[in-house]
């Protein structure tokens, strides 16, 4: 009740205070304090949660390196290479005219698919999804073409391949510098 | 001994302090005493005061929530005896399973009724709502706790989904590593999903890479799937099932019409 009443008054006198200077907009000492606290404790939760979730977020990683040599092109011949599934995850694919590395991931759901070299075919275990061996999908329910790495040419001749940059077939990214090398 | 002297006996323990810190007041049979037996309890006084014996027919509850609640309580108990020969790394996991399996003393036992608990624990959650959905107890008053209900078998499918990883065997490996991808084609925060990519989202930086800790299925996935399976998620859902009876008792079971 009595709070009532000081802020009645408090209103009265914020009136006032308006009448006297109307492009003034006064915020009392009560309502400063208020949404100045709940400001702060607010600020203090948001803050907390914010470190939370990015707590979750790891800034060192210990994964496997993403860039990595692959021997030298007389190695390859012609057709898919599975010498660096294991290590890797990979397959190198050698062309009449071009050399370039499929990374062994479908693009379904994210499963390594096996070369059947007597179809010659990929086809991945999980669900079904086939490719040819250029990596365009064409059975099952892989959405899009299997990506292709970066390769270029070392300057002492060796393949090194660097998976920062994929190309992917849908965009027409196959033909882009650095998404083969021309034998 | 006759009866006098069984009489006598009980007279000195009823009357000691012992007996009498722990035990306040006479249990009698009446309803009375009945009713404080619940209310004076910790163990029970999320439970109902009273419950009408039609509500706990058997053809009514088919009594799979409580099935449900027992099967917690025997995962945790199972869960954590597993958690003193099991080690959450690349290196060890798969071995101390195996060890498990065919070493450690009722370790066998202690694995397969840990395994088949927790899948039957999925399928009594989907009994127990299908149960309520059937006799109409989701409706008013009680639609806030049906929807902690679905918050809880959202927490059942994921304690199922994590403890899958800890066996770190072909199976759970790409179980996770095909759930996980799904996480990718998540609206916004997913690197795969609608609007994703042109909000900078890459395999490094999106919800994936916060679930599994890094970009692949590896070490940090494996230690995040344990903490998350043995700690983090059983202390949610033991709130959310200490919130699920309160709601309860407050509104009464539903009983048969």
């Amino acid at each position: 009740m009595e709070a009532e009443n000081k802020s009645t008054n408090s209103g009265t006198t914020d009136k006032v205070a308006n009448n006297a200077c109307p492009s003034v907009r006064r915020v009392g000492r009560r309502k400063f304090m208020y949404y100045g606290g709940w400001g702060v404790i607010g600020l203090f939760i948001a803050s907390v949660l914010g470190s939370t979730v990015r707590f979750f977020f790891p800034r060192t990683l210990f994964e496997p390196p993403t860039m990595y040599t692959i021997g030298y092109l007389f190695e390859y011949a012609q057709g898919v290479s599975e010498r660096f599934k294991q290590l890797r995850r990979i397959w190198v694919v050698r062309e009449v005219d071009k050399l370039y590395v499929i990374g062994a991931k479908c693009t379904h759901l994210g499963c390594t698919p096996n070369w059947l070299a007597a179809e010659g075919k990929f086809k991945c275990p999980c669900h079904g999804s086939g490719f040819t061996p250029d990596g365009i999908n064409i059975e099952g329910p892989a959405p899009r073409p299997l990506e292709r790495f970066k390769v270029t040419l070392a300057e002492d001749g060796e393949i090194t391949v660097d998976e920062g940059t994929s190309f992917r077939g849908e965009r027409r990214e196959w033909d882009k510098p650095g998404a083969f090398i021309s034998v | 001994m006759d009866k006098k002297s069984d009489a006598k006996i009980k007279e000195v323990v009823t009357s000691s302090q012992i007996w009498k810190s722990i035990f306040r007041r006479k249990h009698d049979d009446t309803k009375r005493s009945r009713v404080l037996a619940i209310v004076g309890n910790f163990f029970m006084h999320l439970h109902p005061i009273s419950v009408a014996r039609h509500a706990l027919a058997l053809k009514f509850t088919w009594c799979m929530g409580g099935v449900t609640f027992l099967l917690f309580l025997f995962l945790t108990l199972g869960g954590v005896l597993l958690m003193f020969y099991y080690h959450p790394t690349t290196g060890e996991a798969y071995w101390d399973i195996k060890d498990l399996h065919y070493s450690v003393p009722f370790g066998k036992i202690l694995r397969n009724t840990h395994r088949w608990g927790g899948h039957l624990m999925v399928i009594t959650v989907m009994v127990h709502m299908f149960r309520v959905f059937m006799t109409g107890s989701y409706k008013r008053p009680r639609e806030f706790n049906w929807a902690i209900g679905v918050i809880l078998l959202v927490f059942t499918l994921l304690l199922s989904f994590t403890g899958y990883l800890l066996t770190w065997d072909q199976l759970g490996m790409w179980a996770i590593t095909v759930g996980t991808n799904m996480a990718r084609a998540t609206p916004f925060i997913g690197h795969e999903g609608p609007f994703g990519e042109q909000l900078g989202m890459t395999a490094h930086n999106d919800v994936r890479f916060a679930l599994l800790g890094g970009s692949v299925v590896g070490a940090n996935a494996l230690l995040r799937a344990y903490v998350w399976h043995c700690i983090a998620i059983p202390l949610i859902v033991t709130f959310l099932i200490g919130v699920h009876f309160w709601r309860v008792r407050k509104d009464g079971f539903s009983g048969s019409l």
